[in-house]
Order: C-alpha cells, then structure tokens, then sequence
C-alpha cells in the first residue's frame, strides 16, 4: 500500500485553512502535464506533409475529435479541448504509474489516478459541466431527460426516478470505476510481485511459484497496460455521452 | 488504504493541484495547441480534395482531349479510305481502257495478217490453177494426140480442183 501514500515534497504551503503543500502526487500530475506538452509540441510543426511526429500527435487529436463527431455531432465541436484534455490527462497519468522506475532506488512512480480524491475531482468537473450545459442549452427543459420518448403515461412516475437515480450515480460511476480499476491492477501486480519474493525466500519448493507468479505478472502487466488507455477512453466516452445527453435530450 | 486514511491531510492539496494541472492542460493545450493542430489536418484535407477535384478535372480534359482526338483520326482515315477507293477506281478505270485499246490494236493486226493471208492463198490457188490447167492442156495433146483449147482445160482443173 506504500505505492499509494501521499507524501510532501518541499516546504508546507497553506491557503488560509487548507493544506496545499506540493506532494509527489503532484509532482507526477505535472509530469504528465509536461509529457502532454512536449508530445503535443512534435504536432506544432504544421508541416502539411507530416513527420512521425506529428502524424502521432495528429492521429491522436483526430482520435478524441471523431469520438466527439460520433457521440455528440457537429455542435460538440466546442467539447473537443475538455474531452480532449480529460482523455490525454488520464491516459498519460494512468501509463506513467506502471513505468517500472522503482528498478532506480529511491524512485517510484505514483499513479494521480489511483486516488478517488483525482479521480473523483474529474468526474465532479464533467457531471457539473453536463449540468450546466443541459440547463443552459434546454432550462427547465432539461429534466425531460428523465422521461425517455416513448414512455406510457401510467409508466413516467415509475420511470422518471429510475432515469433520475441512474442520473444521480453517473459522477461515483464514473469517478469510481477509473480509481477501482487503477488500484485494482496495482495491488495484483503488488501481491504477485511479493509471491515472487517470498516464493525465493522458501528455498526450492518455493522456486516453481516464483516462476509461475513472474509468468503471471508479466501478463497482469500487459494487460494493465491496455487497462490504462481503455479506462482513458471510458472516461471520456462516457463524458462525451453524458455531454450529448445535455446538448441534444433525447 | 492511503487514499481513505491520508484523504483528510491531503483532500486541499489533492484537488488543488489537479485543478492547477487541468486548468494549465486545458487552456494551454487543449484550447491553444489543440485547434492549431486541428486546422493544420483540416487545411491539408481540404487541400488533398482541392487536389482531387482538380486531377479529377483534368482527367476529363485529357479524355474530352482524347475523344477528339479520336474523332479526327477517324474522319482522316474514312477520307484516306475514300481517297484510296477513288484512287483505285480511277486507276481500274484507266487500265481497262489501255486493255481495251490495246485489244483493238491486237484485233485489227490480226484481222490484217489473215487477210493478207487470205489474198496470198487465193493468189496461190490462182496460180496452181494455171500451171494445172497448162500442164493438162500439153498431156491432152502428148497422150491422145488431141489438141485441146486452154479454156476447156482450165474449166476441167477447176472442175477437178473444187470437186
């Protein structure tokens, strides 16, 4: 569990009551702010026959920007930067937490996204824009939202809290899931790791699980990695849904 | 569990953070670098179908080019055609002629050459008829001792000549 402990780095900074001293939880969000950048950088170049470079950063941005065009249609243009932001942001901070940096001593990566107090602050942020977007696109308008087209009037009071409920749980879903699942592979990689350092310490009979247990985590770990970029990309499908669900009702 | 057992020490700093981070990632990349990268592959897009359409205008110039083209050589070979017909007629035409002349010639040589034969048989004949008719007239006189006039002879060797 010492892999997700937030520590302070340098001097305790204070706003008023609240405690916002620079930790490596932060220290690794701006890493992943600057990795962003300097890739994004290598697509600046504008060349109108791209370079590797910029092919990538392009493919990516025309990545989210279909996801958009596909979820949202043309008046989700405007989303594109969030949506783009969230997916980089998650993708990037989730990738960097499995890097195996801790073979150098006194390094290891933490992973931001492993806390529901990140995760959990991204789902708040979409949730809130969908509910200003929807009030001010739709006004009151927008709670016909719980009442899905179609419905039978016998069945709105049955249907209309089911569709609020389910409304109501989108930011813990979505908030949850991408912490659940970060720290989920963690710890399985952390406990097959320790399977293999026991299994050393326990003399021969203990040599087969070693190899059997390094087998296994190079699996989890492959399997994490692809973990990484399809929790990136839940998020922010889901945001852009729940963003066409605002923009266009029903 | 950090996140639960840290999260009052450190739910400030946490979100603060993440907001500085996000806040710098979204205006300065995701509404800053973003649409600039976005207008480069719009613009490259829009030049690549500008570049279609033109190839693809181009095309049909060089096929509207290529029908006439086409159209011009057919009419010149249909002329050269014609050309080569007439041609050949006329050249029919003329050899028939020089045939037929010649022919004539040929005709008329031949009809002169058999008269002239004609002339030198009878002439021959004539003469035949002549030493015949002497001849007879003297052997008439030697056998029989009868003398007899030329005319009765000559009408006795015509007579036994065409008999």
């Amino acid at each position: 569990m010492h892999q997700f402990t937030v520590e302070a780095i340098g001097p305790a900074l204070k706003i008023g009551a609240y405690d916002i001293s620079f930790t490596n939880s932060a220290l690794w969000m701006v890493i992943t702010l600057l990795l962003i950048w300097v890739f994004m950088l290598g697509g600046m170049k504008r060349e109108l026959v791209p370079g590797r470079w910029q092919a990538a950063v392009e493919g990516l941005t025309g990545f989210v920007q279909s996801m958009v065009d596909v979820n949202i249609g043309p008046k989700g243009k405007r989303f594109t930067p969030y949506i783009f932001s969230l997916f980089t942001f998650i993708l990037v901070a989730n990738l960097l937490g499995l890097m195996p940096l801790a073979i150098i001593p006194g390094l290891h990566s933490f992973t931001a996204t492993s806390h529901f107090s990140v995760t959990g602050v991204l789902a708040i942020m979409s949730f809130s824009i969908v509910l200003i977007v929807g009030f001010w696109k739709h006004g009151l308008k927008f709670f016909s939202l719980f009442i899905p087209h179609g419905t039978p009037l016998g069945m709105i009071p049955l249907i209309a809290p089911i569709e609020f409920i389910s409304f109501m749980v989108r930011p813990f879903s979505l908030g949850l899931r991408l912490f659940v699942a970060m720290i989920a592979g963690h710890i399985l990689m952390e406990v097959f790791g320790s399977f293999i350092v026991s299994g050393f310490n326990a003399g021969p009979m203990g040599w087969g699980i070693s190899v059997l247990s390094f087998l296994f985590i190079v699996g989890v770990a492959a399997l994490e990695l692809l973990v990484c970029a399809i929790q990136a990309y839940v998020f922010a499908l889901l945001t852009s849904l729940y963003l066409n669900d605002a923009i266009n009702l029903h | 569990m950090p996140q639960i057992t840290q999260l009052p020490l450190i739910y400030a700093s946490q979100i603060f953070w993440l907001l500085l981070v996000f806040g710098v990632l979204f205006f300065g990349i995701g509404r800053t670098m973003l649409p600039k990268i976005q207008s480069t592959v719009e613009a490259r897009s829009r030049r690549i179908s500008e570049d279609l359409a033109e190839a693809e205008r181009a095309r049909a110039a060089a096929d509207e080019t290529e029908a006439a083209w086409r159209a011009r050589m057919d009419e010149s070979r249909a002329e050269a055609m014609k050309l080569t017909a007439a041609a050949k007629v006329e050249t029919a035409r003329e050899a028939e002629l020089r045939i037929k002349s010649a022919d004539a010639d040929a005709t008329a040589r031949i009809d002169a050459a058999e008269a002239k034969i004609q002339a030198a048989t009878e002439a021959a004949m004539a003469e035949i008829e002549g030493v015949a008719a002497e001849a007879a007239q003297e052997m008439v006189t030697k056998l029989a001792g009868v003398s007899v006039s030329r005319e009765r002879a000559a009408a006795a060797v015509k007579e036994a000549l065409n008999g």
